[in-house]
């Protein structure tokens, strides 16, 4: 009796196993296409203006305007143009380049000591009413960065900020330190705050405990809020726009966008810049890009 | 530890029930329970920059910013104008379309970048690109790619396919399709990034007992995903809506607000059209401030949620 059901259960078993394991199969075949194909339409998306800008900057003038969809002449000159400065729009381009770098230097730098600073008095120090602070830095945060802009512009000009880097600095730090606080709160909730009490009593000061614990056990956290802080800096166009008019005194980007609406912009140069500016960033983020990844999402996303 | 103490506040005598208490315990009250004398200083002292940036940089323009538009005769003046009318329109289609697709497209992109494979993995370090790149080299490349005549779009179509493409730019709602085009081109990376981050925090216990139960994909969206990132949906939603009232850069350079100043948003139109080298950029406030109801009931929900639910971005 037993080996007869037994055979019977073998002879039913086996062709349904193999049509689950055929249709399993064909749906992974499917899942396999279509995520490929979705995968190149990703791709050619996402490359789309990438290669269109490169593709420009290593255009000469007259094939800019054509048909084509690769260069005729594929050329580096442009590149040598806006090295050497070669061009009038260009005569500053190293001059502008360094601000712009400074610009984002120092908005990383007081990024971090004004985000550092704060979180450490309250999520270490545990001062008194530190929430209100929290959640002051979290309505600074929702603010739009336009609505700011043009009370902003108004006082530059009243206290003669006008054409100052600072002016600039200090509104990029703004909208960075919110995010700082946020991201340093939640990552110092991971170091035990045992390290401070022994240093404590040891007899170390708030501003050594500071130094030489809080900064070195937050390093990854720095390098999440800094990059971003950077990124934040080289996104920036308004302020810039807004507050540096004079040649002297512009970036990159307000320079490059004075020609944008010229009779004759000249594209290919125009690219060429775009690609030059556009490479520290880039650097930056593929360098970071694990730590800053998991600084966005720390301590966060539980839902 | 007493000498410690006793250095730090020399003027204070300890509170009694801490000095009776264990000495471990004692510190740890002196310092949650708010702190004391010099301690209290330097943690005064260390919050006083981002309070001083907090006042200078965002408490006195923003009550300097009411104070501008407050005048009432300025929003007569404001709305007089079609192009405000047509902007409001163009604000409003501009949140509720590219925010939804956005965060939706985000979502969903989510879900492929968690296949494995090698490739996935190496299309994803593509996919961040546009996040790396700042906005406006971007967005002149997006802008000249999209011109009728000369733009590789429409040089693409008729290589590849002989049709003639439209002059993207050229009318109102081509170019408004532009701006969210290329918003999305910009910024969904980085929401997928948020997103694929909310999947993996999903224990994987939680899938593998829906395996059991017998659960297949779309099942695993429905009954999984979505629940356990409703809340991270949610705030993205309201977060991006907030950034793209005051997106200045995409229709700025996208369209520059062609044709006829018929593409601009209320954050773009009143930096460009009244706040421009005008003394009194009076009327540029009160345009943007007439977004202000807009934003205002989305900012008290969203403080409410990141408050509750710890959720940060």
């Amino acid at each position: 009796m037993t080996t007869t059901t037994a055979e019977i259960g073998r002879r039913t078993a086996v062709p349904d196993m193999q049509r689950i394991r055929r249709v399993a199969r064909r749906r992974h075949i499917i899942a396999n296409i279509g995520s490929a194909l979705l995968g190149i339409v990703l791709m050619i998306w996402t490359l789309g203006p990438l290669y269109n800008i490169v593709m420009v900057s290593l255009e000469g003038h007259d094939d800019v305007f054509g048909s084509r969809i690769w260069p005729q002449y594929a050329t580096l000159h442009e590149y040598w143009l806006v090295v050497t400065q070669g061009y009038w729009y260009l005569d500053f381009f190293w001059e502008q380049f360094a601000r712009s770098a400074y610009l984002g230097a120092a908005v990383t730098f007081f990024t971090l000591l004004i985000g550092s600073l704060t979180s450490f008095a309250i999520s270490r120090m545990r001062i008194r009413h530190g929430w209100v602070i929290t959640n002051v830095a979290l309505l600074t945060y929702v603010i739009p960065a336009s609505f700011l802009a043009i009370p902003f512009y108004r006082l530059a000009q009243d206290y003669g900020m006008m054409n100052n880097l600072w002016a600039v600095i200090a509104a990029l730090v703004t909208f960075a330190t919110p995010y700082s606080i946020f991201i340093f709160q939640n990552y110092s909730a991971s170091i035990p705050i045992e390290l401070d009490e022994s240093a404590r009593i040891d007899g170390a000061s708030p501003i050594h405990i500071y130094l030489r614990i809080y900064l070195p056990m937050m390093a990854p956290a720095l390098v999440a809020v800094g990059t971003y802080a950077l990124l934040l800096a080289w996104n920036d166009y308004l302020y810039q726009f807004l507050l540096l008019s004079d040649k002297a005194s512009m970036t990159v980007p307000v320079a490059l966008a004075q020609f944008l609406n010229s009779d004759e912009a000249p594209w290919n140069l125009m690219m060429a810049t775009a690609v030059i500016y556009a490479l520290p960033p880039i650097a930056t983020y593929y360098a970071f890009r694990k730590r800053m990844t998991a600084g966005l999402t720390m301590g966060g996303v539980k839902g | 530890m007493v000498d410690n103490i006793q250095t730090f506040q020399p003027a204070r005598p300890l509170p009694v029930q801490a000095a009776a208490a264990p000495r471990r315990r004692s510190w740890l009250r002196t310092m949650r329970g708010g702190l004391q004398g010099s301690e209290y200083t330097w943690a005064l002292a260390f919050l006083v920059p981002y309070v001083a940036v907090f006042i200078a940089f965002v408490a006195y323009p923003v009550a300097y910013g009411f104070w501008m538009g407050s005048k009432l005769s300025l929003y007569s003046e404001a709305f007089s104008d079609p192009i405000y009318w047509k902007t409001v329109v163009n604000t409003l289609v501009y949140m509720a379309v590219d925010v939804n697709l956005e965060i939706f497209l985000a979502l969903i992109l989510s879900g492929f970048f968690m296949r494995r494979g090698w490739w996935v993995k190496a299309l994803l370090m593509l996919w961040v690109l546009p996040w790396a790149i700042p906005e406006m080299p971007a967005y002149i490349s997006i802008h000249w790619m999209l011109n009728g005549d000369y733009g590789l779009l429409n040089n693409a179509l008729w290589t590849l396919f002989h049709v003639n493409g439209p002059a993207w730019l050229d009318t109102r709602w081509l170019g408004f399709f532009s701006i969210v085009a290329s918003h999305l081109w910009k910024w969904v990376p980085f929401w997928t990034v948020i997103m694929l981050a909310g999947r993996m925090a999903i224990p994987s216990e939680i899938h593998e007992a829906a395996e059991v139960d017998g659960a297949t994909g779309l099942r695993h969206f429905a009954y999984i995903t979505v629940p356990m990132l409703a809340n991270l949906y949610l705030v993205a939603t309201l977060l991006l809506t907030i950034f793209l009232v005051g997106d200045f850069n995409t229709p700025y350079f996208i369209t520059g607000g062609g044709p006829a100043m018929s593409t601009f948003t209320l954050g773009t139109l009143g930096v460009v059209q009244y706040t421009l080298g005008m003394a009194e950029p009076r009327l540029g406030v009160a345009t943007v401030l007439t977004a202000m109801p807009l934003i205002i009931p989305l900012v008290i929900i969203l403080m409410r949620k990141l408050r509750t639910a710890q959720v940060q971005l």
